[in-house]
């Protein structure tokens, strides 16, 4: 080895406190990115293979009911490569022990073969057996959550008729990765559950034999989605087709594919803040170590060393540094990475994971890496390689201090000379001292994001279901019904309050952009389903026109005075001309809403209503559940406080693992920014410091000169985090703005402690192994060295 | 003597040498206008107080530094002309230097500080055939901070040479040492003249060096005052002061 090497592997030993702490920061810049990207990736292939493998469907439709002989029309129209007909019921469940009200999803699958499409995972048991009617499979995470295994017996109400079927296989479906209740907002797996069983048992007890209400296609290669979408709906249309819809809106898919892109916004906002503090201090750093040699290169250039020798001597030391950090990095990245992959693919359930760890992912972290450290050391190089060595050879000129703010408003009787020591020191080198504040901003921000996450979705929840929606439980029924139905509910013992409703799927249609959604008409001045403005108070519906969430405003880019048309896609699918009346806030979804009467009235149709929304006797609920599962019409009930807990119980892991992640991240910035600067400050002004102990200074004095500017910056740092952490959680909020849900920038005043005590204590940490440098300090030889 | 002078090869030829620096707002005129020819092997001192322009005229020699006027060259080749780059392929193929404050590289052991030069020598000696001519075969393996001033300045001597150099420019190699220790020292250059024939220039403000020179020239406020031949050239160790 040569002796130059040999020099960078002794120096980075002496400095290794300071390597480790950028070290430390690289190494969470690439494990970050690493992890985020080849999760996407692994998330992506293994979607891919298993969308593959099952046949996932291409398109969807469902609709009232049509003979099964349309199928062999749906199967002409040029571009459809396979299409399926199944039978989908909405059914209530009894499950043993538990008395709150489950409902579920059945689906047909052929007696005869295998299902061409959407095609099943078998976990544990079996697949149904042909023609019989008492056999049902149940989607893995429905049987998890209430302990059911093949052999078990589940009590199913389809249409009002209880029948008791056996469960003989648990399984994985590509089409309910995600699942969620038709109107909620989050999986619930305890009180919703999707179900398979054979298309003859199913159809008989659905009233569904020789018939069907659901349709997959899939298409052949560069078939135009489009027109075969408009084909299928003019085939469905006479059948009350609900709209047919592609895999990009296919929801589960859709919810899927909206998490892996905010993966991808994370693998690139949180490495380039890394990466770009790590370049930050490997400047600082690497300015004071050729501060430190300017002899040293002033004499290796005598002897005939190039410029370029010397720059490349350098270069070599923080490429020694960033290697470590991308090496222990890449090793973490693909570790954490395969562990995050693991718990998408155990969330989401897919059969198995192909975890991904591309080439290309290391190089991009390599390569982004070493790019911003060479270009944050090379002014720095630079100085070292163009040091002309008579110049190094000369001691350095004193450093130049002014007369501080201090000084200039004539305050100094206020200051210690101490503490005017401190602002001029900053003042000197304002530049360095702001990248510094910054540095510790960026951790402070950091630690803000990982909160930032809980505080949204705590707000969302809060709005959606404290101000907007405040019933106990809703009631939907299977077809629409007469008003009177309220009257029936009112009776129920214990039931103190009955709101009705009327939702229908529609098609919204502006210009030449179209939303499918559905249209809630809402009872006036109601007190438990309430539409809110955008300063979320509650409105008063205008008694005509329709009111939109405003996100569903922006995407038809329609603003109140427009009108709107509504194609209806229920009944007799008529198209109506409706005015825009007003927009409303909300984050979960989108909608539009009428008053009930108002919709009735252009749907032309009497007093007709979906379902109802309830406030209930909690003293009561056990036999209000009970009641309302006989009642023939009712397709489903939803408790709403049960559903938010079930929810807070699956966020709480990985919001707590998030922040904990957050917060590390964030701790490393500050301690490495903190002791870097600490340790320089310490070098520059160690014969300094000593001169003051020779002259009588206590430890606790010098250690206040230097610690105090330290104090002093991170106190300016913390406020500038809470921006910083303000316009993070700002960007991430607009990059996670979808008509699924709309992340509201909402930040709790713990967040804000939370990040100031994390970077306080992170400064603090860093001050102690400072303050412990500062006792051992050797005065004698620190007045000899020259500097 | 003179005669003997004439005969030998010319090593430098300076004429009208001047360098000015810039401190702040003030000009220091550190040379103001050197004549000088150095001949090859002859070990010359430099002889003057501190301020007087030695180490001005050692670094344009050495080609550290140029001139702000007048003409150098090295064996017929101009160094006021020279690039940086060329000025980096003289210093590394023909000089060697040695300093008051020795300037090793602390991080690297004795054998290593040397090794670092002949790496990128054309016809070095081995690092351990330097250190042994300076008397330190024995100390091979030990850091700087292991070594006395004596030990390090004689290292810094062993870098100078293991190259093999033309010339050798010493500044103040024994400022920093008692006087023991500078004979020591001196001693090694003296054996790097004598036995390599390598043309050194001693800079000093000591005036008993000066007699272990060939030749002695005295400098004052940037310009020659004196120049003089020793008629008797003492050996170091006869050296005090």
């Amino acid at each position: 080895m040569r002796a130059l090497d040999k020099k960078v592997l002794r120096e980075l030993w002496q400095m290794r406190g300071q390597a480790l702490a950028i070290i430390a920061v690289i190494v969470s810049g690439v494990t970050t990115m690493v992890m985020f990207l080849s999760t996407y990736d692994s998330l992506i292939q293994t979607r891919e293979n298993y969308y593959a493998e099952n046949r996932f469907a291409e398109v969807f439709a469902s609709l009232k009911r049509a003979p099964e002989h349309l199928l062999a029309r749906i199967q002409l129209i040029p571009g459809v490569e396979r299409a399926e007909s199944r039978v989908v019921a909405a059914v209530n469940l009894d499950i043993e022990g538990f008395n709150e009200p489950v409902i579920g999803k059945l689906i047909s699958l052929p007696d005869a073969g295998d299902a061409r499409l959407n095609q099943l995972h078998l976990r544990r048991g079996r697949f149904i057996e042909p023609y019989r009617d008492d056999e049902v499979m149940l989607s893995e995470a429905f049987a998890n959550a209430h302990r059911l295994q093949p052999g078990d017996h589940l009590s199913v109400i389809i249409k009002g008729k209880r029948k008791t079927l056996t469960i003989v296989g648990i399984v994985l479906s590509p089409e309910y990765v995600y699942q969620i209740a038709p109107g909620a907002f989050f999986p619930d797996f305890k009180r919703y559950g999707v179900m398979w069983m054979g298309r003859n048992g199913l159809a008989s007890a659905y009233d569904m034999d020789g018939a069907f209400n659901d349709i997959s296609l899939t298409l052949g290669s560069g078939a135009a989605v489009g027109t075969i979408l408009d084909q299928l709906d003019d085939l469905l249309k006479p059948y009350g087709g609900y709209g047919a819809y592609a895999r990009e809106d296919q929801f589960s898919h859709r919810f899927l594919s909206e998490e892996v892109r905010q993966l991808r916004t994370m693998a690139t906002v949180f490495p380039l803040i890394f990466i770009g503090v790590a370049a930050f201090l490997l400047n600082v750093v690497l300015n004071r170590l050729i501060n430190t040699q300017r002899e040293q290169i002033a004499i290796l250039k005598a002897f005939g060393y190039s410029n370029a020798a010397i720059g490349l001597h350098f270069v070599k030391l923080v490429l020694l540094i960033v290697l470590l950090g991308i090496t222990i990095g890449v090793a973490l990245g693909g570790y954490w990475g395969r562990e995050l992959s693991l718990i998408y693919m155990e969330f989401y359930r897919f059969p198995y994971l192909h975890y991904l760890l591309r080439p290309s992912v290391v190089v991009v972290a390599a390569t982004v890496t070493v790019l911003a450290a060479i270009s944050g050391t090379l002014l720095a190089v630079r100085q070292a390689a163009r040091l002309s060595p008579a110049e190094g050879m000369r001691p350095n000129s004193p450093v130049v201090y002014r007369a501080s703010l201090i000084e200039r408003l004539g305050l100094q009787r206020f200051f210690s000379q101490p503490t005017r020591m401190i602002v001029r020191h900053i003042q000197r080198r304002p530049f360095k001292s702001l990248l510094s504040v910054i540095g510790i901003a960026l951790a402070g921000g950091i630690m803000m994001v990982g909160n930032f996450q809980e505080d949204a979705i705590r707000y969302m929840v809060e709005v959606q279901f404290s101000i907007s929606k405040r019933d106990d439980l809703s009631v939907r029924f299977t077809d629409p019904t007469s008003r009177r139905a309220l009257h029936e509910l009112q009776a129920i013992p214990g039931v103190q309050h009955v709101e009705v409703f009327r939702t229908l799927p529609v098609r919204l249609r502006f210009e030449h952009r179209t939303y499918r959604t559905a249209l809630e008409g809402v009872q006036p001045e109601g007190e438990l389903m309430r539409v809110l403005d955008t300063r979320l108070q509650p409105v008063a519906l205008p008694p005509q026109g329709v009111v939109l969430t405003d996100h569903l405003a922006k995407i038809l880019g329609v603003l109140p005075g427009d009108m709107l048309t509504i194609e209806v896609l229920e009944e007799s699918q008529p198209v109506l001309q409706v005015p825009v009346v007003g927009l409303s806030k909300q984050y979960l979804g989108v909608w539009g809403y009428m008053r009930i009467d108002a919709l009735n009235r252009v749907m032309g149709e009497g007093e007709v209503i979906s379902g109802a929304y309830l406030a209930v006797d909690p003293q009561a609920r056990g036999e209000i559940y009970a009641q309302l599962k006989e009642m023939p019409r009712v397709a489903g009930i939803v408790v709403r406080k049960s559903a938010i807990q079930s929810f807070y119980d699956t966020m709480a892991e990985t919001v707590l693992f998030f922040s904990f992640i957050a917060n590390l991240l964030g701790a490393t910035i500050a301690v490495g920014v903190v002791y870097n600067t600490a340790r320089i400050a310490l070098s520059e002004r160690g014969r300094e410091l000593a001169s003051l102990r020779v002259l009588g200074f206590t430890h606790g004095e010098i250690a206040y000169i230097l610690l105090g500017e330290l104090v002093l910056l991170t106190l300016v740092a913390i406020p500038l985090g809470f921006l910083v952490g303000e316009g993070l959680c700002a960007f991430l909020a607009s990059q996670f703005k979808t008509d699924l849900y709309r992340v509201p920038l909402v930040l709790e005043s713990q967040t804000y402690a939370n990040a100031a005590a994390v970077v306080l204590f992170s400064a603090c940490a860093s001050g102690a192994v400072i303050w412990h440098r500062l006792g051992r300090i050797d005065l004698v030889s620190a007045l000899k060295t020259r500097e | 003597m003179s005669e003997l002078a004439e005969n030998r090869e010319v090593v430098f030829h300076a004429s009208g040498v001047t360098k000015v620096y810039q401190m702040g707002e003030v000009q220091v005129h550190a040379l103001r206008g050197i004549d000088l020819d150095l001949y090859a092997g002859e070990l010359v001192v430099l002889l003057g107080p501190s301020g007087s322009g030695k180490s001005t005229l050692l670094n344009i020699l050495g080609g550290l530094d140029t001139a702000t006027s007048g003409h150098v060259s090295y064996h017929g080749r101009d160094l006021t002309r020279a690039g940086d780059r060329e000025l980096t392929e003289y210093r590394r193929y023909h000089v060697g230097f040695v300093f008051q404050f020795y300037n090793l590289i602390p991080s690297l052991t004795a054998r290593e500080n040397v090794a670092a030069v002949t790496e990128i020598a054309r016809r070095p000696m081995a690092p351990e055939r330097a250190l042994e001519v300076v008397g330190l075969g024995h100390r091979l393996d030990h850091f700087p901070s292991q070594l006395s001033g004596g030990e390090q300045q004689r290292i810094a001597i062993a870098r100078a040479i293991a190259k093999n150099p033309e010339v050798l420019l010493c500044d103040e190699p024994t400022g920093a040492l008692d006087s023991a220790t500078g004979i020591v020292v001196l001693e090694a250059l003296e054996r790097v003249n004598r036995e390599l024939g390598t043309t050194t220039v001693l800079i000093t403000h000591n005036a008993g060096i000066a007699e272990m020179a060939d030749r002695v020239i005295h400098l004052a406020d940037g310009s020659i005052s004196d120049m003089h031949v020793n008629t008797v050239k003492r050996a170091a160790r006869e050296l005090s002061w």
